[in-house]
């Protein structure tokens, strides 16, 4: 029996713009994330990886080459599946959170759900639990602006746990957390991959990426190495 | 660090046999930097001729098991109260072999750099690993793990830093004056 990954890329590209304007922000990727497994994806600012993560999320769709979810094709999907699969298979954590302002914590974490047809009561008690996982239970009727960044980011990491998610992609979810509780939603993110989803976690801090059971490297939208392989001998796709 | 001062340290606890100190040595610190026996004889030889131990007892297997004498004891004293030498920084392969991968002709300095980061991150995964697999009691060994965590995040973050004052210099100045491909 072989294992369908939760992600795969297949040369995914993206481009923005043409000509002498054009920015390469990733360049055929290929990377495959199977169940059970955490991969992190390091590089520097402006390497690339924010956009692989809307790519793999479809967010966003690649210039060329292929990402399929779950053995499913992107491009093959029209608006409507995407936003299903959005809703319903993947969790995302947005580097810049994209906490909806005018709704609670609690309200912000169940509307996934609801939109996927849960009933209100039974997403609410789901977002209480997700909620208090990540230590939050007490500040659940806070609106946004009533939490502190650290606070803020962990609603946005219960947004993302909540339900069943299959394929979990977090862009920097430690980023205004101090190590301890940066370490809280590691383990989180860990377990929930441990119990079988798939996840891409996307940071610049080493000591994060060590909780990946892989840890990609991107240089200019290229992969340039990762610790499962030996490493390349030779980098010259990067420049 | 010396080995010598680690088990005065553990002797402290009441007496024991070589083999039990090196295991105590070990699961204290996280299983970091294993011993072998023969080390901790010898320590143990060199302790006992400088008066800091003694033989004690033999126990029914025929372990010796050793004990602190009283200079043994102000000799750990003297450990707690003194720190850590730092000034003098011993030789570091990784930056003397970038220093001199920068001003050797030919050399692919981001190749060296990315191998580095690359084995650097491995090693800190093999760390984090051990490190969540700790009883929940093991505070002691997982911050000593804590410790090798953070120094190698430490050389990761170096390794990010020197490569971004490459790619700057390799924009402002002219190309390949120093064989620095960057
Ligand atoms: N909409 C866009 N139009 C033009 N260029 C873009 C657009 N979005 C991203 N880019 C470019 O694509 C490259 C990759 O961007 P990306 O956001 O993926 O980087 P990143 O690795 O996530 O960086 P950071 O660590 O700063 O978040 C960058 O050069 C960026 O400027
Ligand atoms: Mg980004």
């Amino acid at each position: 029996m072989t294992v369908v990954p939760v992600l795969e890329l297949r040369g995914a590209t993206r481009t923005h713009g043409t000509g002498e304007h054009a920015v390469h922000a990733l360049r055929g990727v290929d990377l495959v994330v199977l169940p059970g497994e955490l991969v992190a994806v390091m590089g520097a600012s402006g390497s690339g990886k924010s956009t692989l993560l809307t790519l793999a999320g479809g967010l966003d769709a690649a210039t060329s080459g292929e990402v399929l979810v779950e053995g499913v094709p992107l491009s093959g999907l029209d608006a409507g599946g995407l936003a299903q699969l959005r809703r319903r298979a993947v969790g995302y954590v947005f580097q810049d959170l994209n906490l909806l302002p005018a709704l609670t914590a609690v309200e912000n974490v169940a509307l996934p759900l609801e939109l996927d047809g849960v009933r209100a009561r039974d997403a609410r008690v789901l977002a209480l639990r997700a909620l208090e996982e990540v230590e939050l239970g007490s500040e659940a009727r806070r609106f946004p602006d009533q939490l502190s960044g650290g606070q803020q980011q962990r609603v946005a990491i219960a947004r993302a746990l909540v339900g069943v998610r299959r394929l979990v992609l977090a862009d920097e979810p430690t980023g205004a957390l101090d190590s301890v509780t940066g370490e809280t939603v590691l383990e989180l993110l860990r377990s929930r991959v441990d119990a079988g989803a798939g996840g891409v976690l996307v940071t610049h801090e080493a000591r994060h990426a060590a909780w990946a059971d892989r840890v990609v490297f991107l240089r200019d939208g290229v992969v340039v190495d990762e610790t499962g392989a030996a490493p390349a001998p030779s980098f010259e796709a990067a420049r | 660090m010396s080995v010598k001062h680690g088990l005065l340290a553990l002797l402290c606890e009441g007496p024991r046999y070589g083999y039990e100190l090196k295991a105590a040595f070990e699961a204290r610190t996280g299983e970091a930097w294993p011993l072998n026996v023969g080390q901790v004889y010898t320590t143990l030889a060199r302790l006992e001729r400088d008066g800091q131990v003694e033989r004690d007892s033999e126990d029914a297997e025929g372990h010796v098991h050793y004990r602190l004498t009283d200079a043994g004891r102000r000799e750990v004293q003297a450990w707690w109260d003194s720190e850590v030498e730092r000034e003098a920084p011993p030789r570091d392969e990784l930056a003397i072999k970038l220093a001199l991968a920068l001003t050797v002709p030919g050399v692919d300095v981001v190749a060296v750099l990315q191998r580095q980061r690359t084995a650097t991150v491995r090693a800190l995964q093999a760390h984090t690993r051990r490190r969540r697999a700790l009883p929940p009691d093991g505070t002691a060994a997982s911050l000593v793990l804590d410790s090798l965590v953070f120094a190698a995040e430490a050389e990761v973050r170096w390794l990010d830093h020197c490569e971004a004052r490459l790619a700057r210099q390799s924009r402002t100045s002219s190309p390949a004056r120093n064989g620095a491909r960057a």
